[in-house]
């Protein structure tokens, strides 16, 4: 492949001046509400992707008008952990200049949908006001470092995330194009270094997380770059560190694939940085630039091996991998509900279907959780699986706390079946330019059929993982959901089975291109099946794949073989 | 056979004129100089003939109007005058210059009326000529006034009016009393030149050397009385789904018709009333729909009558008083006194016929409510295309009008007809207005700034796809602004594709509401203002379109101040800048 040439993008990174490009020039282009074309690359690394509403697009050019152009700003939470002051600033945002929603990501950060051009600059000027950022929100960087919420151990939780806040700022980029465009920064006539990452940054996005076990929640094996804390006696004595994962493939091309990361070995804590920052390095001067389907670190490794990655990264950071230790997860989604961690505060994790922070009918979401900042003296956690842990909470202010929630008719546990607790999607149509297929707007409706159909059989409290995607890229994580659908037209999904309930094993290819009706069909059968013959305790994709109705996916270059019967 | 000798000084011509005729005739035979020379002959007693000063013996037709009307009146009555014997001098008042009224013996004017009783721009210097201090007495000149108007405005025929009695005070004789017509002229013009050519005979000799000529110009293949019905080839909105406004791109096949128009006409339509509208007012007169009425020489039931015969839409002072002889209402009598012509000018800019009748109630048989009303005129929409660019089509740019008002939906009954009631398939019936004062430069090479907010960008579409056509080399500049960036950018990727390719110079745009202060194209011309003084300095035509009301006027400040501050004129000199460029053809407006 190394023959072939480098991709456009990679033009693009090499000509902007440290991601500066025209991007200037474009926001005061008043004759259209886009972006020039380059100006779409780069605009990533600063956080900002544009969309356009795609439900107008076909009447809008027959209006002779172009499509609804908006962006979509993701902020930064490095963690996942935010002040009250941010989170009320992130409110005021999103009700001045986007659609008067927020969407909590997949990876512990904020997005905005619905910003209009004209109205970026203030957008980010106003998220920069309270101390957050937006740059190497997305982009090829290294993006939003995550952590696990850990309602239970704040010590470690402490720890964890300052070393978390510091190798995001240690793989933040150094370019000051950031402020320069949106901060009205001094001009600079020569480009800043930028050490770590060079002119052209990585080949292609990059995720890091830290994860302390049991507890999967951040699914540490769809990272590139994973941190296993490894608690002792209640002392963190180092990581774990992972390599290679990855969701991301492309529809009917078995070159791509998603892939769990690998471990490399135990390294102590003092070795964080220059391990992590060998492991970008590599990934900066191996990855495939010539192909942006074939760039992640997972091929990197799978093309050159786990020795020799595991060497060179020896190598690059003079710290070489002990043994890893031992260490188990028991699920990767989130424990609902109050809890008291062992310093006495209390932490309530709330659920957010798909993440979505918004007012609906009886439930004052939006309201309520800004009436909450407002008082609120701990912090907010934002989990990976796009809900919300209200944090820090002390023994005195609970029950203020409780009585707010219950005034916005936010209501965790009563209502929601297991299913739907454990149910996430993708942000998809109207907005994202990838979608081929609903996902947030579509999900709860199936949900709310297969909670019927388990509760039938009596499977209404089991909580089994289910995730939906737009298109094969895979930001809810949904190969390894122990239902994962993925879209690849209008109402039609692939349907994958079989994953690890601790997002430890891939699932497998069950239905192509299907329907609701082929889905549902396919699933009662397996659910009836499931409440009958499970042994005590099993969870779901381990039942199908121990009684061999689908196969068990080892490795991501064999997630294409065809499935068992 | 020897040249012209060029040092021959007695000639009456120049070196450089001598060599090119010695160049022409090189090489030809004796038999083709024999016939170039009665040729040359020919030509100059043409010449002679037509640069002879009109005499006692002519007629002189000056016309000024907006929309062509005027015109037609005018070359109606030269055509008539010509073939009847007469010397007939025919101009438009925009090219005629005031000071030589005193050296005429016979003039007639036909005039049209603008807005809120201003003249039209061709008559403007006329206009402030005879109105002025300096006017000279003209005992001389014997006249007559065609005017015309829309009796929807309260200063119907002002200008038309002013001319008349101006020339009277001054000592001119008036040949015939005032004809002042309405919408619907065509009678009241025939009638009128049919007078006209019985006075000539005793005031000039008809020539028998002057050219008899019939059919001067072809007549236009379809006019008002026979439209053309055009079949709706597209009618496709073209603002967003959030828009405040429905405007519509429409489209119509003139194939077979073999109507020619050119980028700056408008397009008359033949609208049928809303059917809403029809039943809402029979019911509100409690009439019967199938009742005959007479109109003119036809009888027609009330319904159709009011279907496709009479505006019903528009109400005018004609229709208040006529209706106000029916309801005997003190208010409406009041709101008719001489003395509150203003409030009857904002009553009549904001209530239809339907309001009045709804206000002021009558007991009025169908006859007797078919007799307050005026002719259905069409309406008449600047064309968004160019015939060049798409052969055997004509495209309109439309605003649906559709609004609330005292408790009840109203509508406008052209826009509302093309937007509704007429689709792709159907046919509309359609003439060509001509408007040879908002032309492009003749010169491809010179620039031209265009202002059309609004729909007032329809002909500016029309000037950019000609200008393509023609390869012209000349800068483009279009200032456009409306309500809102996302849903009001009327033609928003035409442009954006225009400017692509480099066709489109420039494009300024304002839109109103997308910020807390209002921005207007006006404030956009304020912005440039040095750029759009030196696009003036390197020859540019400025075109307005759009609204007369407030816009035009609001540009028009925006322009003066541009020469103000950027020329160091004082704004009494900048004002008589903006006359010169208007007179020299380089300040076009198309506003109504």
């Amino acid at each position: 492949m190394s023959d072939t040439a480098l991709t456009d993008v990679e033009r693009i990174k090499a000509e902007s001046r440290h991601l500066r490009g025209t991007l200037t020039e474009s926001l005061e282009d008043p004759v259209t509400g886009a972006i020039a074309a380059d100006d779409t690359q780069l605009s990533k690394f600063h956080g900002i992707y544009q969309q356009d509403d795609r439900d107008e697009r076909s009447e809008r050019k027959r209006a002779r008008l172009e499509p609804a152009y908006s962006f979509m700003i993701r902020a930064r939470v490095p963690a996942g952990v935010c002040t009250p002051e941010q989170w009320l600033n992130m409110d005021r945002v999103a009700n001045r200049f986007a659609n008067g929603t927020i969407r909590l990501t997949t990876r512990q950060a904020f997005q905005l949908h619905g910003v209009i051009k004209r109205h970026l600059k203030a957008s980010i000027a106003g998220i920069n006001a309270a101390m957050m950022d937006t740059i190497a929100a997305c982009g090829d960087v290294n993006r939003n470092v995550m952590a696990p919420v850990l309602p239970a151990l704040s010590r470690v939780h402490r720890e964890v995330q300052a070393d978390a806040e510091r190798l995001s700022d240690h793989l933040t980029p150094a370019t000051r194009a950031y402020h320069e465009i949106w901060l009205d920064g001094e001009k600079l006539d020569t480009p800043e270094p930028e050490p770590i990452y060079g002119d052209t940054y990585l080949p292609r996005k990059f995720k890091t997380a830290f994860v302390v076990p049991p507890q999967n929640d951040v699914d540490i094996y769809a990272q590139d770059m994973g941190f296993v804390a490894i608690v002792e006696d209640g002392v963190l004595s180092g990581y774990n560190v992972t390599a290679g994962g990855g969701m991301g493939m492309a529809h009917g091309e078995i070159a791509t694939y998603p892939r769990l990361a690998d471990v490399l070995g135990f390294v102590p804590r003092d070795a964080l940085l220059p391990v992590a920052e060998a492991i970008v390095t590599t990934q900066r001067d191996h990855g495939d630039r010539t192909n942006r389907k074939h760039a992640r670190l997972k091929y990197t490794i799978e093309d050159r091996g786990l020795p020799w990655f595991r060497q060179e990264v020896e190598a690059r950071s003079g710290v070489a991998f002990s043994e890893p230790a031992a260490f188990s997860f028991a699920g990767n989604g989130d424990v609902y509900g109050w809890q008291r961690d062992d310093a006495g505060d209390w932490h309530y994790i709330l659920y957010i279907e798909n993440g979505r922070v918004v007012d609906l009918g009886e439930r004052q979401l939006m309201t309520g959780l800004r009436r909450i900042a407002e008082v609120h003296t701990g912090e907010f956690r934002l989990t990976p699986n796009q809900n919300l842990a209200i944090s820090n909470v002390s023994d005195a202010d609970k029950a203020s706390v409780q009585a707010l929630l219950d005034d916005h008719g936010i209501d965790n546990d009563t209502q929601a079946s297991a299913l739907r607790l454990n149910a996430m999607a993708c942000v998809a149509l109207p907005t994202c330019g990838l979608a081929m297929a609903e996902s947030e707007r579509y999900l709860p409706d199936l949900v709310t059929q297969l909670e019927a159909e388990l509760e039938a059989v009596g499977l209404g409290d089991e909580a089994i993982t289910i995730r939906m995607t737009g298109c094969p890229n895979g930001c809810a994580r949904p190969y390894i959901a122990e239902i994962g659908l993925v879209g690849k037209a209008p109402g039609r999904y692939n349907l994958y089975l079989g994953a690890g309930f601790a997002g430890d094993r891939l699932g497998a290819a069950v239905l192509d291109n299907a329907d609701e009706a082929e889905i549902v069909a396919t699933l009662v059968p397996l659910f009836r099946r499931f409440a009958d013959e499970r042994e005590p305790g099993e969870h779901f994709g381990d039942y199908l794949v121990r009684v061999g109705i689908v196969r068990e996916v080892s490795a991501g270059r064999e997630f294409h073989q065809g499935a068992a019967a | 056979m020897s040249s012209l000798a060029a040092e021959n000084a007695v000639l009456p011509i120049d070196d450089a004129r001598i060599d090119r005729i010695n160049t022409a005739l090189s090489g030809l035979s004796p038999a083709e100089l024999t016939w170039v020379s009665g040729y040359v002959l020919g030509l100059a007693a043409a010449d002679t003939a037509r640069a002879a000063p009109a005499g006692s013996s002519a007629l002189t037709i000056l016309y000024g109007s907006q929309t062509g009307n005027g015109e037609s009146v005018a070359r109606g009555l030269k055509e008539r005058a010509e073939a009847a014997g007469f010397r007939v001098r025919l101009e438009s008042l925009a090219d005629y210059k005031p000071a030589a009224l005193k050296r005429e013996q016979l003039v007639t004017f036909v005039i049209s009326t603008h807005g809120e009783g201003d003249p039209p721009d061709d008559a403007e210097l006329m206009h402030e000529f005879l109105l002025g201090k300096k006017a000279p007495r003209l005992e001389g000149l014997r006249f007559a006034v065609f005017a015309l108007g829309d009796s929807s405005y309260v200063n119907f025929c002002q200008t038309g009016r002013e001319f008349d009695a101006r020339l009277a005070d001054l000592g001119a004789e008036r040949l015939l009393p005032i004809v002042e017509c309405d919408v619907e002229f065509a009678a009241e013009a025939d009638a009128w030149t049919g007078d006209m050519l019985k006075k000539l005979p005793e005031l000039i000799a008809a020539d028998d050397e002057a050219p008899r000529l019939r059919a001067v110009e072809s007549r236009a293949p379809y006019d008002r009385d026979r439209p053309f019905s055009a079949e709706v080839l597209t009618n496709q909105k073209i603002t967003g789904r959030n828009s405040g406004k429905d405007v519509r791109h429409i489209e119509l096949s003139l194939e077979g018709s073999g109507l020619r128009y050119e980028p700056g006409d408008a397009l008359a339509v033949v609208a049928d009333n809303p059917p809403r509208l029809i039943e809402s007012l029979i019911a509100e007169l409690g009439a019967d729909p199938l009742e005959a009425v007479r109109l003119g020489d036809d009888m027609l039931t009330f319904r159709e009558a009011l279907g496709s015969r009479l505006e019903i839409t528009a109400a005018s002072t004609s229709f208040l008083k006529a209706w106000a002889a029916h309801a005997a209402n003190p208010e409406l009598d009041r709101l008719l006194e001489p003395a509150q012509q203003g409030a009857l000018t904002e009553f009549l800019y904001e209530h239809q016929i339907i309001d009045v009748v709804r206000r002021f109630p009558a007991v009025v048989d169908a006859q007797g409510f078919a007799t307050c009303l005026r002719a259905l005129g069409p309406r008449s929409y600047s064309i968004a295309s160019s015939l060049e660019a798409n052969p055997g089509e004509v495209h309109l740019t439309v605003a649906a009008v559709r609004y609330e008002a005292f408790g009840s939906e109203h509508e406008g009954a052209a826009s509302t007809y093309l937007a509704d009631r007429v689709a792709e398939g159907d046919s509309v019936r359609v003439y060509v207005e001509p408007n040879r004062r908002f032309r492009l430069p003749a010169d491809d090479t010179l620039p031209i700034i265009m202002i059309g907010p609004g729909t007032g960008v329809a002909p500016f579409r029309a000037f950019i796809e000609e200008r393509d056509e023609r390869a012209a080399a000349g800068d483009n500049w279009l200032f456009f602004g409306d309500r809102t960036f996302t849903d009001d950018f009327l033609y928003q990727t035409e442009w954006q594709r225009y400017l692509k390719s480099g066709l489109l110079t420039r494009l300024d745009v304002a839109f109103s509401r997308d910020q807390s202060a209002k921005v207007y194209v006006q404030d956009r011309i304020r912005e440039r203002a040095a750029e759009v003084f030196a696009w003036i300095g390197k020859g540019a035509y400025i075109y307005v379109c759009g609204d007369a009301k407030r816009m035009a006027g609001d540009v028009h400040a925006a322009l003066a101040d541009v020469l103000s501050a950027e020329g160091g004129l004082s704004a009494e000199a900048a004002e008589q800048r903006l006359k010169e460029l208007k007179r020299a053809g380089r300040y076009q407006r198309d506003v109504y």
